[in-house]
């Protein structure tokens, strides 16, 4: 993240290198219940990235060391395929993967209300097919769809949505150039009816103006991409009790 | 809340979602309160009745309760009990002296071992959700033969139909034995054509058995049926 000053990023005329502007969103594609032997599952596109997450559970957490007494355990599991990059990713689990896989964890467990299932587990599996950055928001999004879809109890939706610094600009939903060549990145977890954040990381520096308006944008993003999530769930179950 | 009452339109609900104010209303299953508003915590049809909002969630977890009628799959064996999988968020716990035979301390094994199947009913749920199960009772027993099928759990009153209606229906028809497990198992005993039959009458009730055109679809399935009407 930055020292690489001579990338442009905006054009000339305030846009994007892909033609959006500062505060638009890459689009979005939500669909539910894409995997029939999973409990739930969503797929979620955002931009060139591809994400597919799936549900199992609640069921017995196993080893019995793992169990909480008060509460279920949320076991995500997040890897990128190793055809999703133009790099080939050597696959298996690495150090990003475990972070991100923590990260997501710790924010479902903010949403999800655990202490009705003491003593089990909810296995989230969170599969990246396709990467473009901002996958760590993707796979939340997925995997709140998901959730949705198991029937699992939650306070809220939790939507994944970043915003972050170019050429000293605050942009909205990071590309891959803005992310690889920008000065800083913001991937926030929102809960768009309470406006509560269960997750935040920040990479590069911003001024606290700069953070104040990426947060604007982050809020504004997720009540976007909610309306889109809630849709992908009314379709799947809409017209006739199911 | 207009609708969910008494007939009315129902309404889809996701995670998060405001049903409406509180006013004077309680908090049924599947909603949280939260600063006056009545907050869906399911995907599902929220519904009001008897002055109670609740969400009817789409899709769900088994969860145990006393006197349930399940069909059980023996997950692990010690010397003196057996650990049940219920097809639920927690393993059922079957001791030697619930179970229908004289078992000596170290001779679990010999009457079940992992994988088989049996027919038992939840005995107790305790506040910690341990759950103890016997097989002590009229038609407990361990099941030797036939297949089981996984059917959600919000279909299970659809299948069962009202009265038992439709499950007596596809019995007669399948000429087979079927019981419904409380946690979302269905064992079919009969012949190959009669357990192929119902296998397919259980998927249509699934799918159609709260349409209006689902009278229609079963009857037409009947006349394939190996046993046609004869109870």
């Amino acid at each position: 993240m930055g020292g690489y000053g001579d990338v442009q990023l905006l054009r000339d005329d305030g846009l994007r290198l892909d033609g959006r502007k500062i505060d638009e969103m890459r689009p979005v594609t939500v669909e539910a219940g894409v995997l029939p032997a999973a409990d739930g599952s969503a797929m979620v596109t955002h931009g060139l990235n591809v994400a597919v997450a799936a549900v199992y559970g609640p069921m017995e957490a196993h080893p019995r060391k793992i169990q909480r007494q008060d509460r279920a355990v949320i076991d995500v599991r997040y890897n990128m395929a190793p055809f999703s990059t133009s790099d080939r990713i050597r696959p298996g689990y690495n150090r990003r993967s475990r972070e991100i896989s923590k990260v997501t964890a710790e924010a479902l467990e903010s949403v999800v209300l655990v202490e009705r299932y003491p003593r089990s587990k909810i296995r989230v599996e969170i599969e990246i097919l396709a990467a473009e950055a901002g996958t760590r928001c993707v796979g939340i999004t997925a995997a709140a769809v998901a959730l949705a879809d198991a029937g699992i109890p939650m306070r809220d939706l939790i939507v994944g949505v970043a915003s972050g610094k170019v050429e000293d600009t605050v942009v909205l939903d990071l590309d891959k150039a803005e992310d690889n060549y920008g000065q800083a990145d913001l991937p926030v977890g929102i809960l768009p009816n309470t406006g509560e954040i269960a997750f935040l990381q920040m990479d590069g520096d911003l001024s606290p103006e700069e953070f104040n308006l990426a947060m604007e944008y982050n809020f504004k993003a997720a009540g976007e991409i909610h309306e889109i999530m809630v849709d992908a769930l009314k379709r799947r179950y809409e017209g006739g009790e199911n | 809340m207009s609708n969910g009452q008494n007939g009315a339109e129902l309404r889809l609900v996701t995670p998060g979602m405001a049903i409406g104010p509180i006013a004077g209303k309680r908090v049924g299953s599947g909603a949280i309160a939260q600063n006056d508003t009545i907050i869906a915590t399911r995907l599902g049809w929220a519904k009001e009745f008897n002055n109670t909002v609740s969400v009817d969630p789409i899709n769900s977890a088994y969860m145990p309760r006393s006197g349930d009628l399940i069909v059980a799959v023996v997950a692990e064996v010690r010397n003196n009990l057996w650990f049940m999988n219920i097809n639920g968020p927690f393993q059922g716990l079957l001791p030697m002296s619930l179970a229908p035979w004289k078992v000596e301390f170290g001779a679990a094994r010999q009457h079940m071992g992992i994988g088989d199947v049996v027919l038992a009913r939840v005995q107790e749920v305790d506040e910690c959700h341990n759950v103890v199960l016997t097989m002590k009772g009229v038609g407990l027993r361990r099941l030797n033969q036939g297949t089981v099928v996984s059917v959600p759990i919000n279909h299970i009153d659809r299948l069962r139909g009202e009265g038992n209606a439709t499950v007596q229906r596809l019995r007669d028809a399948a000429d087979s034995r079927i019981i419904i497990g409380e946690n979302g198992r269905v064992w079919i005993d009969g012949d190959a054509k009669g357990t192929a039959w119902a296998r397919e009458a259980i998927a249509l009730t699934q799918a159609s058995g709260h349409k209006t055109t689902f009278e229609a679809e079963l009857s037409a399935l009947e006349q394939n049926a190996p046993k046609k009407g004869d109870a």
